[in-house]
Parts: structure tokens; C-alpha cells; sequence
């Protein structure tokens, strides 16, 4: 099992308000590592800093690493571009995002931004994506609809396919069923059970139960600070720290 | 307080709905003058000039005599103007626009670009023509001509127009801004694939409703000079030679529609009066018509947008 991303030192400061306190976790390859914790602990603010989102808006600062393995580079290093690591990661967001464009424009969209345009590839690339989010065969009559016109379900699912269009060596998921109704939850839950074994996951979520159910891996967060990382099983069933069974215990949060 | 049985409650919502129903009706007043005055504007100037609206008014020149006097460099004047002027606000007030939105960063010195230009937008139009005859037709040379009436009424409606872009820029969700940057995208991939595309059904309607504004300003094209007896067209921008393209229009004198009215208005003779009442009814349907068409571009445009 080898590590495919690693977090260290990291502190993260909106401002002057310190949001992320030496964080230290390592994200382990084609395993789904969950970030769990109440509201405003931090959880979205660490998961953003992976695709250098912060650096859209004016006044977020890093300080410390976040590696990338193989190659060991640190994607919060002022020398790399913002979009270099974009390129590397994608994300899936909390409320499902399509562009006002067809399907099959929105699964491409991240394959023309890397200059690929030739009808032929686009289109084998496309369908291989949607194959791979469970959604082909719902949609493979009709990729030149609108893409809101896909229930909520789907629509996460199409997102899930741009975001996998381009072979992603991490990917990034935000709460993404949290707008979504409990079928539409369960589709998603089984897609990531599945897409592991193609993609290391890290995925933030505010359902305990979504953690426990998914994830092979699950980092308690509270107030910016990591209070407990380990094996999913251990989490739950024999927490280390107090903090971390009362959370899990529902006794707060 | 006691809990209210029903007849009290009742009489409660009977008190207070008498408030509703004013306000409707107060509403509705307000409304019907407005509309009504605007009616009576344009059905009292078809009537003046219903005598005169026949073919041959539009494609007649001015003329000594009321009964042969026509629009025709009026409206082809007024076309030509035009179409310099959007050539021109467009691309300046849509990137100026898309800038400020998208690629100033916000200091001191972005802000006071934002509060110059909504104050440009007040900036009385004779001003603008002052500008537009110490600057164009002096400073650049280029005479009393359609170009300098085009880049006028053009800065005219700047203001208008990036105001429109920026409005129409910060309706895009940041949601669908994320997802493009999260792909990867580079700013002018984002402004270029997607801030572009959604945001024109605002900027359209922006446009044209500064175009319709400015298709009636009379005091800064006066200033500059253009002329109200005009018995000529400017030179035709297509040829029958090559490049079949010719820009010598643009340095031609011209009249407007607001000026020929203006100049049929003033006249002594009543015979003229229903000239100007029939071109400003057409002037008024004009501009109705352009408003229409930026109402119907949005309703199309925002059509396959939800969000």
C-alpha cells in the first residue's frame, strides 16, 4: 500500500483567521480516505487546498506541504502553477455543477482544456468516463441534451464523470451527496466503492454513516486540527481520543 | 394576549387586506398614467402624421416643399451611425467590462474605476459632444462626419454597456466558475468558454438598450455638426470594384433622424409638423422595436440557462 499523497505542516490562514493548525495525514493510492468532522472544522478548507482552490479568491495564505508521490512535488509551492495541480487533480463538488452545455460537452470540457479536440477521441473518452460513473447506458441516446435536464442524481454522476474524463491521479470529492435525495446517495456511494481500484479518493463528508460505509481510511477533524486519523474499523469501533468517540457517539456535533 | 377566535381574526385580515387593496389600486394608477401618457404621445403623433407615412417618405429627400419631403438620409443616417457606434461600444464596454470583473484585482485604484464610470453614465450628452468636437473632430481630424457621430454616441453608451457586461458577469454562479477552474482551465479559457457564452444574453440586452438611447440623442450630434439639409447619401460601403469594401462613408457629413425632426419642427410652415410627427413616430417604433428585439434575445438566450 503506498502513499500517494502526503500533508505536512500544513497550516492554512483566511486572512487572519487560522483555519488549518499543522495538519499531518498521509492519503494512501487507490484507497477511499474520509475527512469527518462537524461544521466549520475544517474539513472543505484541508480538501481545497489539494487543487489550490484558495488561490482563486484574495487573502488565503499556506504555510507548509502538501506532496504528491511519485514525484514528491509540493503542490502548495508558490513556484507551480495553480493549474498545473488542477491538471493532476479534480474535484467533485457538494452541489452538482454542470455547465449549461450538452453532456457530452460537459464530460469533454476537461479534455478540451488540455487541447484535445478531435471528434474521435473525445468521443471514446467521453463514453469510457461515463462507463466508469454509472451513467452511460442512461444517457448514451441523448449526450446532446442539456445537461440540467438530468435529475440531481445523475447530474452529480455526470460531474463525476467530467472530473474522471481526465484520468486524475487524486480525486477530490466535497460532500458530494450531501444535496442529494438517499437513492440518489446510494448510487454515488457504490460508484466510489467501485472507482477505487482506478483512483485514490479523498472525500469529505458530515454523514458518519457515509464515512463508516465508504472509506478505508477516516480523519477526525475539529476546529482546524487533526484529532485522529487510522483504519476506518478503528475509528469507529475503538477510537483513540475522546474527543473523537464523542463525536462518533453523537454526544456533539 | 388572549388567543383571537375566528370572527376577530377575521375582521383582522379584513383591516389589514383594505392596505392590499390600496396599494393595488394606487399601483395601477401610477401605471396607467405613465402608460397612458406614452400612449397619447404616440397615437397624437400617428395621427399628425398618418398623411405621410407612405413609401415614398423613406425613400424621398428633405425638400423645400413639406408634400415631397422624405426621411432618406435621415434613416440611412441614423443607420450608418449606429452601426459605428455598436462597432465600437461593444468590444471596448464588453472587455472593459470583463476586466473589471474578472482580472482587476481589488485595491483602491479598481475602485475608483468602478465609481468614475457609473458616474460617466450621467454625464449630460452635450458634455460628451463638447468632448466628442474639441477631441474628434479638431484634435484627430476627423471632420464632421459619421465617424466622429459613432465614436461619440459610442463613449455615450459606455458606461451603459460595461455596467450591463459586469451585472451580467456576476450572475454566473461561482459554482460553475469552480468547476471550470477545478478542470484545469486557465482565466481566458473560463472567460472565453463559459463567462462569454452565459453572460450574453445580459450583455445583449445592455447593448441594445443603450443603442436606443443613443439613437435618439440630439444635443452632442448637433454639437458636432451634422448637418439638417441633406439632399445626399454617403458613399455606399460596398463597391463594385475591389476590395468591394469602402470606408469613405465613414468620413462623410450625414443628418440623423432626431435632427431632421428638430429641423421639421421649427419651420413655420404646418405642413412640415406632420412630417415631423410621422418621423418621430417612426423614431419612437424605432426604438420600441429595439427594446422588443433585446427582450426576445434575452428570453431566447437565458432559455437553455438554468441555474
Amino acid at each position: 500500500m503506498s502513499v500517494k499523497a502526503s500533508a505536512e505542516g500544513l497550516d492554512f490562514y483566511y486572512g487572519d483567521f487560522h483555519a488549518l493548525k499543522n495538519i499531518k495525514m498521509p492519503i494512501y493510492e487507490k484507497r477511499v480516505t474520509a475527512l469527518i468532522g462537524p461544521s466549520g472544522c475544517g474539513k472543505s478548507t484541508f480538501l481545497r487546498c489539494f487543487n489550490r482552490m484558495h488561490d482563486l479568491y484574495p487573502g488565503n495564505r499556506y504555510r507548509g506541504e502538501i506532496r504528491l508521490l511519485p514525484d514528491n512535488v509540493n503542490l502548495l509551492d508558490k513556484a507551480i502553477d495553480p493549474i498545473e495541480v488542477r491538471m493532476r487533480l479534480s474535484m467533485v463538488f457538494q452541489k452538482p455543477n454542470p455547465f449549461p452545455k450538452s453532456i457530452f460537452e460537459n464530460v469533454a470540457y476537461g479534455l478540451r482544456v488540455r487541447g484535445v479536440n478531435k471528434r474521435a477521441i473525445l468521443e471514446e473518452k467521453v463514453e469510457e468516463a461515463l462507463r466508469d460513473a454509472a451513467l452511460w447506458n442512461e444517457v448514451k441516446d441523448r449526450l446532446n441534451e442539456q445537461a440540467f435536464n438530468l435529475s440531481g442524481g445523475q447530474q452529480q454522476r455526470m460531474c463525476i464523470a467530467r472530473a474522471l474524463a481526465t484520468e486524475p491521479e487524486l480525486l477530490l470529492f466535497d460532500e458530494p451527496t450531501s444535496a442529494l435525495d438517499p437513492i440518489a446517495t446510494a448510487s454515488i456511494e457504490e460508484l466510489i466503492a467501485e472507482l477505487k481500484d482506478k483512483v485514490s479518493i479523498l472525500i469529505v463528508t458530515h454523514n458518519m454513516q457515509q464515512a463508516a460505509r465508504v472509506s478505508d481510511f477516516t480523519a477526525y477533524m475539529y476546529l482546524g486540527e487533526l484529532i485522529e486519523y487510522g483504519w476506518t474499523d478503528d475509528i469507529f469501533v475503538k477510537p483513540k481520543n475522546k474527543q473523537t468517540e464523542d463525536y462518533i457517539t453523537g454526544r456533539f456535533g | 394576549m388572549a388567543r383571537l377566535d375566528v370572527t376577530q381574526i377575521r375582521a383582522l385580515i379584513v383591516r389589514h387586506k383594505r392596505w392590499d387593496i390600496i396599494f393595488g389600486v394606487v399601483g395601477i394608477v401610477c401605471l396607467a398614467i405613465g402608460l397612458m401618457t406614452f400612449a397619447t404621445l404616440f397615437v397624437d403623433m400617428l395621427l399628425d402624421g398618418y398623411t405621410r407615412l407612405k413609401p415614398d417618405f423613406f425613400t424621398s429627400f428633405p425638400s423645400r416643399r413639406a408634400g415631397e419631403a422624405g426621411i432618406l438620409s435621415a434613416w440611412v443616417g441614423t443607420t450608418l451611425v449606429m452601426i459605428v457606434t455598436a462597432a465600437v461600444a461593444v468590444p471596448l464596454g464588453v472587455a472593459a467590462g470583463i476586466y473589471l470583473e474578472e482580472y482587476a484585482p481589488s485595491n483602491w485604484m479598481t475602485d475608483i474605476i468602478e465609481i468614475n464610470i457609473s458616474n460617466l453614465a450621467g454625464v449630460p450628452s452635450i458634455v460628451y459632444g463638447l468632448l466628442a468636437l474639441g477631441l474628434f473632430v479638431y484634435q484627430f481630424g476627423l471632420g464632421q462626419s459619421i465617424a466622429t457621430a459613432g465614436l461619440t454616441l459610442a463613449l455615450l453608451i459606455l458606461p451603459v454597456v460595461i455596467v450591463a457586461t459586469r451585472e451580467a458577469i456576476r450572475a454566473i454562479p461561482s459554482a460553475i466558475r469552480e468547476a471550470a477552474y477545478a478542470l484545469g482551465a486557465t482565466r481566458w479559457q473560463v472567460v472565453q468558454g463559459h463567462i462569454l457564452p452565459y453572460s450574453m444574453g445580459g450583455i445583449l440586452t445592455g447593448v441594445i438598450i443603450g443603442m436606443a438611447r443613443a439613437i435618439g440623442e440630439t444635443a452632442p450630434i448637433i454639437t458636432i455638426g451634422a448637418l439638417t439639409f441633406i439632399a445626399f447619401l454617403p458613399p455606399s460601403p460596398v463597391t463594385t470594384e475591389l476590395p468591394f469594401l469602402s470606408f469613405e462613408w465613414l468620413k462623410s457629413p450625414f443628418t440623423v433622424m432626431p435632427i431632421q425632426i428638430f429641423n421639421w419642427t421649427s419651420r413655420p410652415d404646418p405642413a412640415f409638423h406632420a412630417n415631423a410627427a410621422a418621423a418621430g413616430f417612426i423614431l419612437v417604433f424605432m426604438t420600441l422595436a429595439m427594446n422588443g428585439l433585446a427582450i426576445w434575445l434575452r428570453y431566447r438566450i437565458r432559455r437553455n440557462i438554468k441555474w
